[in-house]
Formats: C-alpha cells, structure tokens, sequence
C-alpha cells in the first residue's frame, strides 16, 4: 500500500489517497514519524510525541470513514515552535520557554486541527523568530538537507528542512523579515506569506506584532494554496485580523499566465546580488515570458532602506512584547538573586539568547526619551513610503519578481559573528514584509554547491490567489520543486 | 513667607464593565486570588488584548459630563515598565492621543464656587496585586484585577488647597456614579486618587517643583496627606532645602508622606502606539446616542430645584449630591407636588438621619419615597402635627405600613374640629384660673402652660395652631 | 551617532537584563555598527509623511461587554516557577 515515494506525493495526491481509503492516516502518521526519526540529524524537531500524532490521525481516520472529511483530514503537518499548542511543549527556541505548555492552541493550528490535519510536532527555529540562519535556536542548529554544511535558513528553519527533507509534507512557519521566504529559497521549497492580517496572530509568540505574519512551507504552490484555505479567516480574537470572508486560493491556479504582467524591480538586481543568483532568477523569468507574462520594469527607489527601518521598528516591537518573560508566572528563573530586580535581570540574562538581547537592546533605545522621533517616528514615516512604492507598482504590474536572497545558502559559522551582515540576508524579503503584502519563494534552480535558489513573487493586498497562480504555472512548466535533496 | 498650595488630581476611576477591558474575563471585586484572569490577564505567550464597548462607552460618558472634546480617534500605547503584578510588562494606556480632553467640574467649598480644568481622561487597564505578607520572605502576586477597566481622569493644577482638592475629589466620585460609570466604593478602590502637590510663594506665577502622592483611597487620607506634604514641602525650603520630584506614599498609621523605593529609577516609559490595537474610532452618532441616553447632571439639575421648588441653593446641593437621593427626592416630589420644602427638609433630616445611623443606602431604605410623600401629605393637610409624623414616621421604618394605616390604628388623627378644642379650652381656662391671672398680669409663660394643659388633654392630638389661636381669642376677650 | 558603554547599561538597566562588562563592550561594537547601518534612513525627507503604525489602516473592533470565559488559575498557574495558595511568588516587593 505505501510506495517508497509515498512521502514525495503532493498534498493533493494524499488527499485523493486518503479519501479512496487507499492509504490510512495513521499509515501516513507512522510513515512521517519514522522519517522524522530517521532523519533526528537534522535537528528539525523539537518535540515529537507520537502517542498525540497517533490519537489524532485514529480520530481523522474516523472522520473520513464517516464521510465528515475536509481535503486535508487525515493529512500530516507541523507546527513551527513560534505557535503554542495544547498537546506539545511551545518554546519558541528560547531556552526562557524550555518544557513550557500553553493551555491553549493557537488559531492556525487550531483551523488546521479542524479540517482534521494530524500534528507531527513542534520545529526548530531561531529564537523568537529572529535569525536567518537558524543558529540561533536555543536547541542546536537545524541541517540544510541539501547540504548539511549549509543553514537552512531562518527563522523558520526546522519548517523548510522537514519539507525540504519529506519528513512533513506540510509545515506552519513564520514572517516577519523573510523568515518563511528565506529558509524556502535556501532549502529549495514554497514558502507562501499571506497578507498580513489575513491569518490570525492568535496563539502565535509575538515578536514584531505589526509585520509577523503566519504562512507555510510546502512543496508546491498548489499544495499551500490547498493548506492556506483552512489556515487563514477572519479571527476576532486578533484586533488586527481582517474581516473578509474567506476564499478558495486554488481558484485561479489554472489560469494561463497572457496578459499576466510580471513587475521587475532594479533595485533587487544591484551590485550585492551574487551572479548565481541572478542568472537563475534571469532564467525563470525568461521562462514566465515563455509562458506569456508579460515583464515590466518597475522601481522601488526606498527598499533598500527596508533594512534599516525594519531594525528600528522590529526592535521597538519585540522589546516590549519580550518584556513578560521576566520570570514571575512562568518560563526560566534564575536560581541565584540577590533581590526582586536582579532576579528578574538574572532571569532574563540567562533564558535569553544573544540575538533576542541584542534586539531587546536596540528597541529600548529607539524607544527611549529623546530618541523616539528621530528613530522610531522616522522609521515609521519611511515604512510608509516604500509601501507607498509598493502600491504605485501594482498600478503597473500584476505580480512582482526577483531574487528571495542576495546568495544561496551560507554555511554554519559564516555570518553569525556580524549581525549586520546576517541581518542583509533579507535585502530583498523586508520591503515586503514592511507593507504587509503577500508574497512567497519558488524553487528555480541551484547555484554555488548546488545549493538551491528562491524566487520571489509577491503581490497586491489580498492578492494571494494571483501570486499562486503565477506560482502554479511556473511549477507547472518546471520540476524544480519536484526535486527532493538526494538521501531523502 | 507667605505659601500658595498648587494641586492638581489624577483619578483612576474603575469603570463599571461586566468584563475586563482586553479580556472577556468578569471584573468582579473579591474572588479567590488569580481566579478571575484569563490567559490574557496572565499575558500568556501567544494572546491579544481586544477593546470592550463598554469601557469606550463609558469614557464617552464621562467626556459628555464633563464639556470634554471627545477625539474621534484615539491611540492606544504601551507604557513600559518592569513590576510583578504587570504580566506584560507595559500597560496598555493612552499617551499621545487620549479618548476625552479638556471640559472641567464646578466644585463648592463653603459658598465659593470654582471651576477646575480637567486636562484629559483616558483609558488603560490596571495591574495586579503584590501581596506583602510573609510567604517565606517573598511577596505573592495576584492578577485578578489586572485589566480592569481604568478611566484616568486628570485635572490641570487649579486646586490651591485641601479643602478645594476634597471638593474636587467628591464632586468627580458623585459625578461618576451620577453617570453610572463606576461604583465609587473607595475600599474597594474603584476609586482612587494621585495628588501632584507643590508649594510657592504666594504672588509667584512659577510652579514649584512637585510630589505625587499615589493612591489615596478615602477623601480622608487625600485631605490629610495634602496637608502633610504641604508642610513638609514649606518645611523643608524654610531649611534652606529644596523639594526633589519624587514619587510618594502616603501611610495613614503615621499621618506622614514618605518616598517610594520602587520609584527611585528616573522612569522612562518608552510609550509607543501598540501594534496590536487599531486606532479607537468613535463615530458621531455613537456619541449622540450617547448623549441622548445621559441622565441629567447634578449641576443643572441644581439649578432647576432652586428655580422650579424655590430651594435653597445649600439645599438643592445637597439633594444633588447622589443619584440616589437625588432621585428619592424627584420621586416625593412628583407623589407631593405642593410641598417639595417638606419634602427636601425630611429627605434632608429624618431619613437621611436614619439612613446614617443603620448605615444603609437610600435604595435599602424600608420607607419609599411614596409612602413618605403619603405621610407628609397628612401634614401639609393638617391631620398630623410634626410632632405626631415623626412617631408615624418611625413606626414606618419599623412596620413598613403606610401612614394612613398607622394614623387609623392609632388613633392618632389630629383634633381639628373647631367645636371640640373650644370645649377643651374653656375647661382649662376654668380650671386654672391662676394662670389666667397670670397672664393677663403680664407673664407671657403662663400662656404656654396653659397650651401644654389643652395639649395635654387632648393627648397629643390637638392642632398646635388651632388651640393657639382659640386660646388667645378666649383670654384676651 | 554612536553609543556609548554608559547607553548600553542605561538601556540594558531598562530593558532588565543583566549584562556584563564584557558583554558590555562587545553589544556596544555591535550596536553602534547596527546603528551606523540604521542611520542611512536619515537622509530620506519624510517631511509631512504621517508615520505607518500598521501595515493595513483601519480602526479597532470593538468586542461587546460581556463575561465569555472563566479565570483559569490552575492551567495559569500549572507553568509557575514558584507558587503557593493560588498566588505566584516572587522576591520581596518593596514599595
């Protein structure tokens, strides 16, 4: 009943395998669960309990017997550590939230849970979602499965290598800079992030509340477009959740792409872009002019200034929202203190890992007496203006294209000693995430060490479903994200 | 030298929601510790505050009562700042741009009237509680208050003394109950108060430096503390000292300010808009609405006592100083309309009386004020004498029957049939004739010995007026 | 601009993380490295361009006043470092 390549099919190839009973949940449950075991080298996981995978994908199994099935019951996913959830630890990375348990599950995985998908467990990630290489987890670096001396990307690490490496066909992650973009284009799958405020951050860890923004990594736009659809709606719990009614992403996937126009912005094509890079990008879009968009060029004069503005006002953000881990109510406390102030310093200085601090830091600063305006103000009023940009370009064009990153994936060790140039791993991922737009990476090819490269698309508000389009019909001409690193 | 007191308030008033201001969880006073918060009030990782109505609803009011701009949009920001029984570790507040500013209240202190300026009114949720009985050397936090709903209602420093900060705090605590916007219960602290207080030379148009005295939670301690500050403020720049801006507490025990520790950091807050609230948007018909479902004030219903019942000025005051009593008068008035003095003076003087001394609220009151109005109409109609409705009044409170009942079973009608009193009188003339001489040799006594005779004969019951006037015929005849 | 050791423990202070000197001087290097790349932003006029606090405008949603859940202390408390008869604990607080 299960073929070697079982864990290679499409979502939608499960979902029909399921639904002619054809292959069990929990056959597929125990399918994931030993690949997750045979692949621990990766460091993916963080918490994996198979008695809880086991009892859900029993109960999506009575489900489809039934005849109460969604598309996605009985289909496995897993959940990025940055969402707490009931039945496993929620760490967020952070040695601060180490065994922690929420008595709550967040709103994505709560959705997810409904349309019946099994939980495999928690994945690795850098510390409340800040990084870009995932070595800044407080439990261990998390392998590129295409080469294991290569980072997989980050925030969302342990999310791009267990779909990189087939063991979870579907993961939940997180953006707030490129977080889920730059760990796709860096392990070579779809990273698809929605507009921000369509997915609720209910339940979601908060690091930047006004650019985190959950989404998923999967292995084809058609299968997040089929994941997004029980993902995201209207949530009321999350007073920035907007209320639309909800949508079938996969909609449009099938339209053929005349007429399309394809926006190429310059300024991602600049001196800091590395040749293997752009000659990949160049390819695919030659390929989307095969197939009949039409490419237009289009300029973003501030997106270079993304990256400063997103270091004032991620900063200013998550040093406030990281201020209720002082160690009073739960998460680390120090065990020696001389009084309540240094208890709660104490606390902080050893649950917190050096990025987290470092950007702690930076916010309090931006925040405090005398510098707001010239910092937090400025960067506000600047952010505003490459959204405005943002908004101009879509008069042009109905879709944007360019590289995910400056380079393929770096190695361990190459970057994390200087921040500033970790942080220029997401040139081209903040501008979007400043706006708030969708956008998402595709495979399209390898460059050095044949290390996978991304391209970006990202669109309008709300625009989800013509970004997968232009997605779905690129996958459809290409194999690139058919392509499974080799060993797995 | 001669000294100005300046003072300006910060009240936190607890608004009256079912619910918490961020969180669906009930702000009822008095649970078990840390039995009523949600994982919101707990700041959970992972949740996210969500605005009430009906706290926005009730600064509307407050703004409304006040002649305050109500801002069409208002900021929400979190105030930083360490504290264990602050789970986030900022307040979620306004700063910038907060939901009411301006207006001000007319206050009274003795027959001055003043109008203090309010600078604005806010909304934020309040923290939680450090408990500091001995828990083997640590302290123990609970969070059931924590994101109650706040309206902080700051005034400009108009005050220049005790007696005016009082005024003040009193007129607001009657304001807000007035606007049902909060239950005043002080004990509770639903209702509590920051005093900025400084001094300076009188003539100087310079503020001094000032002290906030946090937390004053009885008109009492606000009184006392002011005047505490006051000297030691004065003492100390007599000293050839200077006053140092600080943050203080004040401890009844010892009738003294003190420094609080905990303030001792030069605060910086670092307020920023909160991303996770959307600017608050109060559309204009909301606040019609609101406007249009506002009681009557106290200050303009004042008005309308001294000139529809020709009251007093001191006496519709006082009658404004509660909704309650406001309304137990409204109710006499409109079961009695001729007598609406009548009315005020029982209100004023027996029932409030009797209200202090069981200590009771008006509500609780066994008399309404229709049966009351039933009684003091038996008065004003001249079958009870004053003297007798007090006694009727009495077994009223007792009995809860109605005066009518009462009188019947009594017996306690008042003689005023002219026959029956001439009777009476002509047999105490004829059998005191000393005193008859007596007055008419001059001694004015006489004449009420011999009313107290009469009185007595008729047991009480006679009408006073009636046994004056036919006494006074029969002797000088 | 750059900081200076005196910036990095006042924010350090308010931020509530102890550091030491060591740490001190290499955040210091790291910050002002940090800033100089922060302060390219500076030179963009942002004259009369009103700051964008969130991505999508829109106002707040207004939830109605109602009691929709109970307190929930044992599963609130479940994660507590310290705790007794219902209360968390902590070091001494002094006022």
């Amino acid at each position: 009943m299960i073929g070697d390549a079982l864990h290679r099919s499409t979502i939608a190839d499960l979902s029909r395998l399921l639904s002619a009973r054809e292959v069990s949940a929990v056959e597929l449950a125990h399918l994931y669960l030993n690949r997750i075991d045979a692949h621990r080298d990766l460091n993916a996981f963080l918490d994996v309990r198979p008695e809880v995978t086991l009892a859900q994908a029993a109960a999506a199994d009575a489900r489809l017997a039934c005849g109460d099935a969604t598309p996605l019951t009985g289909i496995p996913v897993a959940h990025k550590d940055i969402f707490v959830t009931r039945d496993f630890a929620s760490t967020a990375g952070s040695r601060m939230l180490a065994g922690y348990m929420s008595p709550f599950d967040a709103a994505v995985v709560e959705n997810l849970g409904a349309a019946g998908m099994v939980t495999l467990g928690k994945l690795n990630c850098d510390e409340f979602a800040m990084g870009s290489s995932n070595e800044n987890s407080a439990y261990g670096n998390v392998l590129n499965p295409w080469d294991k001396s290569a980072v997989p990307g980050g925030s969302s690490g342990g999310s791009s290598a267990a779909v990189a490496a087939r063991i979870a066909p579907v993961a939940t992650a997180t953006d707030t800079g490129g977080s889920i973009r730059e760990p796709a284009a860096f392990t070579g799958i779809t990273g698809t992030k929605p507009t921000y405020g369509r997915p609720s951050r209910w339940g979601m860890i908060a690091f930047a509340s006004s650019l985190d923004t959950a989404g998923l990594m999967t292995g084809s736009a058609e299968d997040a477009a089929l994941v997004l659809n029980a993902m995201v709606g209207f949530d009321a719990r999350d007073s920035t959740s907007i209320d639309r009614p909800p949508e079938d992403y996969t909609r449009s996937l099938a339209q053929p792409l005349n007429g399309m126009r394809i926006g190429v912005p310059g300024e991602f094509f600049g001196a800091g872009l590395a040749a293997d890079v752009e000659s990949a990008i160049r390819t695919a879009l030659d390929t989307y002019r095969g197939l009949g968009a039409t490419l237009v060029d289009i300029s973003l004069p501030n997106a270079e200034l993304g990256i400063p503005v997103y270091y004032v006002v991620a900063p200013a953000e998550c040093s406030s929202n990281l201020s209720r881990f002082d160690g009073v109510r739960y998460g680390h406390r120090a065990k020696n203190y001389s009084d309540l102030t240094d208890m709660i310093k104490k606390s902080r200085a050893e649950g917190l890992g050096p990025e987290p601090k470092r950007r702690i830091l930076i916010g309090a600063y931006v925040l405090s007496h005398g510098y707001y305006d010239a910092y937090y103000i400025k960067a506000q009023q600047v952010r505003r203006l490459i959204a405005d940009e943002f908004r101009e370009a879509f008069r042009l064009c109905d879709v944007i294209a360019g590289p995910v990153t400056t380079s393929v994936a770096f190695g361990f060790g190459e970057k994390a000693a200087d921040p500033v140039s970790m942080y220029m791993s997401d040139l081209y991922t903040i501008p979007g995430s400043l706006a708030g737009i969708p956008s998402m990476s595709i495979p399209c090819g390898f460059g050095a060490h044949q290390r996978p490269v991304g391209l970006q698309l990202m669109a309008n508000y709300f625009d989800e479903a013509r970004m997968l389009n232009a997605a779905h019909q690129y996958q459809l001409a290409t194999d690139w994200h058919r392509l499974v690193p080799p060993g797995f | 030298m001669l000294w100005e007191t300046v003072i300006g308030l910060e009240t936190h008033a607890q608004l009256s929601t079912h619910s918490k201001i961020f969180s669906g969880v009930s702000t009822k006073f008095g649970a078990e510790p840390n039995t009523q918060a949600s994982v919101i009030d707990f700041a959970l990782p992972g949740v996210l505050p969500v605005l009430n109505r009906g706290a926005v609803e009730r600064a509307i009011r407050l703004g409304l009562a006040v002649g305050g701009k109500i801002n069409r949009r208002s900021i929400f920001a979190r105030k930083n700042y360490f504290y264990p029984d602050l789970p986030k570790g900022y307040q979620i507040s306004q700063y910038e741009i907060p939901v009411v500013e301006g207006g001000g209240l007319t206050i009274r202190v003795g027959d001055v009237e003043k109008f203090i300026r309010l600078t604005r009114a806010h909304l934020e949720e309040d923290a939680g509680k450090s408990l500091h009985e001995d828990f083997a050397g640590m302290s123990g936090i609970d969070l059931n208050r924590a994101g109650t709903p706040l309206l902080e209602i700051v005034s400009e420093p108009d005050m220049r003394s005790s007696a005016e900060a009082v005024a003040y705090a009193r007129s607001l605590h009657t304001l807000v109950q007035w606007i049902g916007i909060c239950d005043g219960n002080m004990q509770e602290g639903s209702f509590r108060c920051d005093a900025n207080v400084s001094v300076r030379p009188l003539g100087s148009d310079r503020l001094g430096t000032r002290c906030e005295i946090k937390n004053l939670n009885s008109f009492r301690f606000l009184e006392r503390a002011i005047e505490f500050e006051v000297r030691r403020q004065i003492g100390l720049i007599e000293d050839g000292g200077r006053v140092v801006q600080e943050t203080r507490l004040y401890d009844p025990d010892r009738d003294e300010t003190r420094s609080m520790r905990s303030k001792e950091d030069a605060q910086d807050y670092r307020y920023f808009p909160d991303p996770d609230l959307l600017p608050l948007e109060i559309a204009d018909d909301w606040v019609e609405a609101t406007r249009q479902a506002m009681p009557e004030l106290p200050a303009a219903m004042r008005e309308r006592f001294v000139t529809d019942y020709a009251l007093a000025p001191y006496d519709a005051a006082a009658l404004t100083g509660g909704r309650d009593i406001a309304d137990f008068f409204e109710a006499m008035v409109r079961h009695l309309p001729t007598e609406p003095k009548l009315c005020a003076n029982w209100l004023m003087g027996e029932v409030s009386a009797r209200v202090n001394r069981d200590q009771i609220g008006l509500g609780a009151a066994p008399v309404s004020a229709q049966a009351l109005a039933g009684l003091l109409a038996r008065i004003a109609d001249g079958t009870l004498s004053g003297k007798m409705a007090k006694e009727v009044f009495d077994a009223m409170w007792e009995g809860g029957e109605s005066a009518d009942a009462l009188i019947e079973q009594r017996g306690l009608r008042q003689i005023s049939d002219g026959g029956a009193i001439e009777v009476m009188v002509d047999e105490v003339l004829a059998a005191n004739p000393k005193s008859v001489a007596e007055f008419r040799s001059g001694k004015d006594k006489a004449f009420n010995a011999l009313v107290g005779r009469v009185m007595k004969a008729a047991r009480g019951k006679a009408n006073p007026a009636q046994v004056n006037e036919v006494l006074k015929r029969k002797l000088d005849a | 601009m750059s900081l200076s050791l005196a910036d990095v423990a006042r924010i350090a202070h308010l931020a509530r993380i102890e550091i030491t000197a060591t740490e001190a001087d290499r955040t210091l290097a790291q910050l002002n490295d940090i800033f100089s790349m922060i302060e390219k932003m500076q030179a963009v006029d942002t004259t009369g361009i009103e700051p964008m606090a969130h991505p999508l405008g829109g106002h707040q949603r207004l939830r109605e006043d109602l009691v929709t859940e109970t307190g929930r202390r044992e599963t609130s408390l479940a994660n507590a470092p310290a705790q007794r008869d219902g209360l968390f604990l902590v070091p001494k607080v002094i006022e």
